[in-house]
């Protein structure tokens, strides 16, 4: 059972990990904190992370182009810089689009 | 980094957990995330980011081949949007 209706959290993951592993709440907690450590660790240091059956975490470096303030239309360039994008693997596109 | 990798890294962090506690740990997480999306809800992880689903309308497309037109049924796709901190972490200076 989630605990706010819509939106699973971090605190949602680790109660599953308590339920079905027995593992001490701090401990579900820790592991959810680990896995996304090690997560954001191999992006921060540019590396992709790819997870079979689930998807890929891309890293993509944009080059400078031309912005506006979209409130002023002041023309301001926006720098280069790195981005991260998801990309779901086919069973997971599979699942959300026949929402199995 | 993939899956095996981060089993490896997890393991090491943790030398009390058997090899497969660790895998199922590893499991659960991805499977709740996958699971939310395939109901076409949301997940946020505050610092990493937060994935949902978007609704694609039917539209007319086109075999690139051929340039026939095919009808594309409506559905639902995966959308992920990256946290502040992540972003922030992506671009140092």
């Amino acid at each position: 059972m989630s605990r706010s209706a819509g939106t699973l959290t971090r605190a949602d993951l680790a109660e599953t990990i308590n339920r079905k592993l027995g593992f001490s709440r701090a401990e579900s907690l820790a592991l959810v904190e680990s896995i996304l450590a090690h997560m954001c660790d191999s992006l921060k240091d540019g590396e992709n992370v790819k997870i079979s059956g689930f998807g890929s975490f891309v890293l993509r470096d944009k080059k400078e182009r031309v912005g506006r303030n979209p409130k002023t239309g002041v023309e301001v360039p926006i720098t280069p810089r790195r981005v991260m994008t998801f990309r779901a693997s086919q069973t997971l596109r599979d699942r959300i689009a026949d929402g199995s | 980094m993939i899956r095996s990798e981060l089993l490896q890294k997890l393991a090491q962090d943790n030398p009390e957990l058997r090899a497969q506690e660790v895998e199922q740990v590893v499991d659960i997480f991805f499977e709740e995330i996958a699971q939310r999306l395939a109901e076409g809800g949301r997940i946020e992880l505050r610092g990493f980011g937060a994935f949902s689903t978007r609704e694609r309308e039917a539209r007319t497309g086109r075999n690139p081949r051929t340039g026939e037109a095919v009808d594309v049924p409506a559905k639902r796709v995966p959308y992920f949007k990256p946290g502040k901190e992540m972003r922030n972490a992506l671009n140092p200076d």
